[in-house]
């Protein structure tokens, strides 16, 4: 079974904490300086290690340096100074969804917190666990416009699952307990602490909170047996029943179930950008991605099913396209997630189940254990994967073509690699020309789009797991949003390979432009860049350029023999679309195909 | 049907829930028509009701994305219940001393209460639910309304289950 390799890259952050209504917490760990005086900033990082804490990934300033000068005394907790705050909110990202554990950046008051902001925004569209520590001006200052204050709790409220202000010693170690707790169970998130500087320096004794139980936020795993019941016996009475599976598959670790459970009852299975890697892209039964920018046999099946499970996801509008135009056959449709307030905001499902996809794929598989192949519906699949197959022009006008690029690194590294993609058309090529087999090896900003999320989201992916090859596919306009933490990765001369998808404009823009405003090219030019070999000859690492396509290979081959990071400029097709593509306003059925 | 719908909550009594209440309300399309919010017999919590203008759907939504906060600890849309629901205004109306009898005859019909009098004005209580607040207004105002002001509704359901 060449194309599935079983189990996830990731354990999921759940797994390291306890299902129910509260955690215990064994006080008085190893290292742990429980009944001892101590200043918040060390009760800060005695948390932090007892946490697990293996990286922040941070900044100092005058609001947070009573943390950096205990750091030095947690030799376990190593400390990654990034070079903007952002590729700290980034790198952690990066760190949390290559490793399942919570990722950990830190920035100083003001401008320091507010570099983290998109960031932190990043990790909320896409349920990363991510914990942002910030320091803040002496509680006593708070509010009269001090040096370097901003109200970060304020600012980021709409876009962390919670935000603590820390303004005394005391409150310090339950809140930690507390922000690691929210941010891991449940539906993930970023959980934002900002700690005043006169709590961080305040002595006290360090006591560990025994029992953390927080009234408000109780998450629900388990699907309701009446709704799991009225779920299978829709699905058993389905001539054309579809899975759709979203991130949440991979966040839950659901991916063993939804392939034990889509084989089983033999039931095709589509995917969303960020459940790319949820089902094995080659299986028989796999529709690959859906939506937008999804296959024409996915979107096809979308159109014509009469009985559809969505399972992790948001039925965000890159899924749906226009509304009307989604599953409109559908007799039932079945919503599974974590969230409830998911179920009925963009999609009103006929069958609601609140719970995690783990838990409730295996409850479905309980009530439903097998049913037999619905043949016809999956010869029209069959017909439909002929008839709309991925495809790209091989040459045009000889330029390289940037699905070649991937073809030629998969096969170097296959279903082995971590690839982080930045956003744009680098995004979806990533997405779509690689054999992703399991969860964990495709990360990117699905949900906020963050240009400039790859580059440093890859160097925390490769702290994270130093064990396998990460590949950055980026565009030049992304890259030199953030280049700056080349020196992070030269620093720590993480064996990282940077593939620039360079196409000399800013391509999924100029595509816009092209296809849906009126053809008006403005503002995407970038024929003015760094040449890139030199670019990184200044950091101190590896440059290439490709321009020819015999090249492609040599160059791969260096860079993999070179252990450290490779900046590689791939001088591709400037005028290379994405395909399939669904004109903006249309519905899912009127997706353009790449021209033959 | 987009209407005026009732939310009760118990929320944690912590600065910065107000903010994030308000602030989940505006994201998400809706406005705040009235909002109270007072102690309850646990000190840690506080009772807060709201008013907004939104379709049954639409309030779903809301209720749902109230309860995923962290300091929300209960949410009940109340709308479609037997509801007890009072305001409470207060109102200051210029009247000479001939015509305060005929004003206080007035309030005692409406279930008022004349909080202070002044030489040529009085202060008055009055509570009820909206509706009713709304035709008093009508009633008293040739009286002269120099100021008025109203609280926001606070709601709980007639029968025995609670919150």
């Amino acid at each position: 079974m060449g194309w599935y390799h079983g189990k996830s890259l990731v354990p999921t952050a759940r797994d390291f904490f306890i299902y129910g209504g509260g955690i215990f917490f064994e006080a008085g760990g190893v290292g742990m300086k429980v009944g001892q005086e101590l200043t918040g900033a060390e009760i800060l990082l005695e948390m932090l290690q007892a946490e697990g804490v293996r990286y922040i990934f941070g900044y100092p300033g005058g609001a947070n340096l009573p943390i950096y000068q205990h750091m030095v005394n947690y030799p376990s907790i190593k400390h990654v100074l990034v070079r903007h705050e952002q590729g700290a909110a980034h790198m952690a990202d990066g760190y949390a969804r290559a490793t399942g554990k919570p990722g950990i950046c830190m920035a100083t008051s003001g401008p320091g917190a507010l570099n983290l902001v998109t960031g932190i925004a990043t990790a909320m569209m896409d349920s990363v666990p991510l914990i942002a520590i910030t320091g803040q001006v002496p509680s006593s200052q708070i509010g009269r416009d001090a040096f370097q204050e901003s109200d970060i709790i304020g600012v980021t409220m709409p876009i962390t699952k919670h935000s603590f202000l820390v303004t005394k010693v005391d409150e310090i170690a339950k809140v930690i307990k507390e922000a690691f707790y929210i941010a891991t169970t449940g539906r993930p998130g970023p959980v934002l602490i900002d700690i005043c500087r006169d709590a961080q320096q305040a002595k006290t004794i360090f006591k560990v909170p025994e029992r953390i139980d927080i009234r408000g936020y109780k998450p629900t795993y388990k699907g309701n047996p009446r709704q799991i019941k009225k779920a299978a016996e829709a699905l058993r009475a389905a001539n054309r029943p579809l899975i759709l599976a979203g991130h949440g598959v991979i966040l839950a670790n659901a991916q063993e179930e939804l392939l034990r459970f889509a084989e089983a009852c033999n039931i095709p299975v589509g995917t969303t950008l960020l459940g790319v890697g949820a089902f094995p892209v080659r299986h028989p039964l796999s529709l690959h991605m859906a939506g937008f920018m999804g296959t024409g046999y996915c979107n096809h099946a979308i159109s014509e099913t009469d009985t559809l499970l969505m399972i992790g996801m948001r039925v965000d509008d890159r899924v749906t396209t226009r509304i009307d135009s989604f599953a409109p056959k559908a007799q039932t449709i079945i919503h599974v997630d974590i969230d409830p307030s998911e179920i009925g905001k963009n999609l009103r499902p006929t069958i609601p189940i609140v719970g995690d996809a783990k838990t409730v794929l295996k409850q479905l598989m309980d009530e439903l254990p097998s049913m037999p192949p619905r043949t016809e519906w999956l010869t029209l699949i069959e017909r439909w994967k002929e008839e709309f197959p991925l495809r790209y022009p091989k040459s045009r006008n000889g330029f390289i073509q940037p699905q070649e690029v991937l073809e030629a690194i998969y096969a170097r590294c296959e279903d082995k690699a971590i690839v982080v993609a930045d956003v744009g058309q680098n995004q979806i090529w990533a997405a779509l020309w690689w054999n992703y087999s399991r969860p964990g090896l495709f990360m990117n900003s699905g949900g906020s789009g963050t240009m400039g999320f790859a580059f440093p989201a890859s160097i925390g992916a490769k702290f994270g797991r130093p064990d396998l090859p990460v590949w950055c596919i980026t565009g030049e306009g992304g890259f030199l949003m953030v280049m700056q933490e080349l020196s992070v990765a030269v620093e720590h001369n993480l064996d990282l390979k940077v593939a620039i998808l360079n196409n000399r404009n800013l391509g999924m823009v100029r595509q816009f432009q092209d296809s849906f405003y009126g053809g008006v090219r403005h503002a995407v030019d970038l024929s003015y860049m760094p040449d890139i070999p030199k670019l990184a000859d200044a950091y101190g690492c590896p440059g290439y350029k490709v321009e020819k396509r015999e090249d492609i290979n040599k160059v791969l081959d260096k860079a993999i023999a070179y252990k450290g990071p490779v900046l590689i400029d791939f001088n591709i097709d400037p005028e290379a679309n994405v395909y399939p593509i669904v004109p903006l306003g249309k519905g899912l059925l009127d997706f353009w195909e790449a021209p033959e | 049907m987009s209407k005026t719908r009732l939310i009760a909550m118990l929320v944690e009594n912590k600065p910065g829930v107000l903010q994030r209440i308000s602030g989940l309300v505006r994201r998400k399309g809706f406005n705040i028509e009235s909002l109270s919010v007072g102690p309850t017999l646990d000190p840690t919590l506080s009772r807060m009701t709201i008013a907004i203008h939104a379709g049954s759907q639409e309030i779903e939504q809301v209720a749902k994305q109230l309860n995923k906060l962290i300091d929300v600890v209960k949410v009940s849309d109340i709308t479609d219940e037997e509801v007890i629901s009072r305001e409470m205004m207060i109102v200051k109306l210029s009247v000479s001393s001939g015509k305060r009898d005929e004003l206080k005859a007035t309030l005692d019909l409406v279930g008022g209460r004349i909080l202070y009098v002044g030489r040529n004005h009085v202060v008055a209580e009055l509570t009820g639910d909206g509706d009713h607040l709304d035709d008093v207004i009508e009633v008293i105002k040739p009286y002269g309304i120099k100021e008025l002001a109203r609280s926001g509704a606070i709601a709980m359901v007639r029968e025995a289950k609670t919150l």
